[in-house]
């Protein structure tokens, strides 16, 4: 009766599926927001491909003119003078990138797997600590996981850049989060179907909470490719460093310079594409996560 | 029952311990070995000497540029940066529900950049934008406004440091948590407000706050433990605009920036862990807070 009705009920105006006069006003609040967020970005954009002249121009002006690539050859010219490739940075931080991902997820699916699943003393325990190290600052435990590091014998390998970043505290408790929303009577319904545990996870489970292990991978992507730290800290060996390690030195050596400025945008560009590439790509699903984790 | 004892009672394990070899290992034993190391005095030169507690009573005793700046700051920073920017963040996100699914998803997409730019290569762009002289936008265009006649030095004023790093970091803020709600409120089925409102709900605010609100609790929680670990550990805002740690006066200086300050600067690793401790306890603290408000009760 009330859906009959629904007009004339007050009911709730939530996610509408066309454009209505009432949203006039959001609109109103909402677009100047968006830019605000959005103007830094487009002055990251339009600096990045300014020429020299552009740049040291006075008064200021936000667009570009006359855009040129000059500011994305600089970087490529001053990384590679360094006797490195500027190919070698972008494929070292593409590999340990891509490996930190696909090696968190299947570290994390599988011991949310048992948090979440299994019974057994401890387990609240366990996922108490695991929430309590979030809170702990990366800052003040700096030197100690150097000196931890440095026993492992990974200093200056490859491992160095990968390794510590493995255990995700933020991945673990989000798989768990959206693990526990999965019925018991599916996995109970696949053991007496015979299957093991691997299988079950993987065959079954998984597609389940997929939203959830796209959102843990750009979490981890978007960590792993944007890391300076691992790389100033741990690393001496200039081969194996990252690229978001050699722009971000690049840039508090020259980002005071007018001209610097221009390379920094550029540099910061390259950086930020792929993130928000696979932002794109992925964020129905990541909303999508959310919206499981939920009480359903 | 096949695979008994062998099979069931190794997979836990098994499935359970890279993960908690990793974790205790770069995660836990750090911390560990930081809490030991607050009650030393450890310059990275010589093996710590211990000396119990005498750090955190220097720590409230001894430093007047942490109970005269560093605390204030931090706290003003957090409280606007965190309860604020999550409140900022739902507002959003609820808004942004309000609206259809395409220009949503473009709007949504606008708001979540910030969040994904890099530190440092930011701070450059900011840097322009706030500059002291003429150069920078905001002065260039607060003079061609006539609201100033001479740039102001945003960036190394006392007074100014502190709200532009909250502006700078609120503008950042609105990243996964900004989403998680988002998803969240998208995901309540609309016949629970069609009944709230037929028991009687008979405004928007009322129906956030005893349908929408409730409906969300695990998001909100995500949402908010997301806020405090990013509003206490963002420290590095404060140097990169002003390319100077210490800050001048000490402005902009978070707790972040004076556990670095003391010790990678001056090489007192004990005491900076003592105040990374401190740290710790009053981000559990609120931490606290978020999760009686918002767990569910099962």
């Amino acid at each position: 009766m009330a859906r009959k009705r629904k007009k004339r009920l007050p009911t709730s105006m939530m996610n509408p599926s066309r454009f209505e006069a009432g949203q006039i006003k959001l609109y109103v609040i909402l677009i100047p927001l968006a830019l605000f967020s959005a103007l830094p970005i487009l002055y990251l954009i339009t600096t990045a491909f300014k020429p020299l002249d552009e740049l040291f121009a006075f008064p200021p002006r936000f667009f570009v003119r006359r855009p040129s690539l000059r500011n994305f050859q600089e970087i490529m010219r001053m990384m590679t003078s360094g006797g490195i490739p500027f190919s070698r940075y972008l494929f070292n931080t593409l590999v340990s990138s891509v490996l930190t991902v696909v090696g968190t997820i299947y570290i994390s699916l599988n011991s949310a797997y048992v948090l979440s699943k299994k019974r057994f003393r401890g387990k609240k325990l366990l996922f108490t600590i695991n929430t309590a190290a979030l809170m702990f600052v990366p800052a003040a435990v700096k030197v100690p996981r150097y000196l931890l590091v440095y026993k492992a014998g990974m200093l200056n390998t490859f491992w160095a850049l990968v390794v510590p970043m493995l255990a995700m505290p933020v991945g673990l408790f989000l798989i768990k989060q959206n693990l526990d929303q999965v019925p018991d009577s599916l996995i109970e319904a696949a053991r007496i179907d015979g299957a093991k545990e691997y299988r079950i996870l993987y065959l079954i489970v998984a597609p389940v909470i997929k939203p959830a292990l796209v959102t843990v991978a750009i979490l981890s992507f978007q960590t792993a490719w944007n890391n300076v730290e691992y790389s100033q800290l741990y690393i001496n060996n200039d081969t194996i460093k990252t690229f978001a390690f050699y722009i971000s030195s690049l840039t508090s050596n020259v980002g005071n310079t007018v001209a610097g400025q221009g390379m920094a945008a550029a540099g910061s560009l390259i950086l930020f594409l792929p993130n928000l590439l696979i932002f794109i790509i992925m964020q129905s699903k990541v909303v999508n996560t959310m919206a499981n984790s939920g009480i359903k | 029952m096949r695979r008994k004892l062998l099979g069931r009672d190794l997979s836990s394990p098994v499935m359970l311990g890279p993960y908690a070899l990793l974790f205790s290992y770069f995660v836990l034993l750090p911390i560990l070995v930081a809490i030991y190391l607050s009650f030393t005095y450890f310059n990275t030169v010589q093996p710590p000497e211990f000396i119990g507690l005498t750090n955190y009573v220097n720590i409230f005793t001894q430093d007047t540029v942490f109970l005269r700046n560093v605390l204030p700051n931090t706290l003003k920073f957090a409280i606007l940066v965190g309860p604020l920017g999550y409140c900022l963040q739902f507002l959003l996100a609820w808004v942004l529900t309000q609206v259809p699914k395409w220009p949503r998803t473009i709007l949504a997409l606008l708001f979540y950049s910030p969040s994904i730019t890099s530190g440092i290569a930011m701070a450059v762009i900011w840097k322009i934008i706030f500059s002291g002289d003429q150069l920078g936008y905001l002065n260039n265009l607060l003079i061609s406004l006539k609201f100033i006649s001479e740039p102001v030095q945003f960036l190394a004023s006392v007074d100014y440091l502190l709200p532009i790093m909250i502006i700078v970091t609120l503008w950042g803020s609105m990243g996964i948590g900004f989403l998680a709600m988002m998803g969240g409120i998208l995901n309540i089925s609309p016949e629970i407000y069609e009944a709230g409102y037929i028991d009687g709900v008979s405004n928007r605010f009322q129906e956030i706050v005893y349908i929408t609100i409730p409906s969300m609790k695990p998001q909100m929680l995500f949402g908010a433990v997301m806020a405090i670990v990013n509003a206490f550990s963002a420290g590095n805002i404060g140097v990169d605009l002003t390319g100077a740690n210490p800050t001048p006066q000490y402005a902009g200086q978070l707790m972040v920036n004076h556990i670095e300050d003391y010790g990678i600067l001056q090489y007192d690793m004990g005491y900076a862990a003592a105040l990374s401790v401190v740290l710790l306890l009053l981000i559990a603290v609120f931490s606290k807070i978020a999760n009686t408000l918002f767990t569910e009760k099962d």
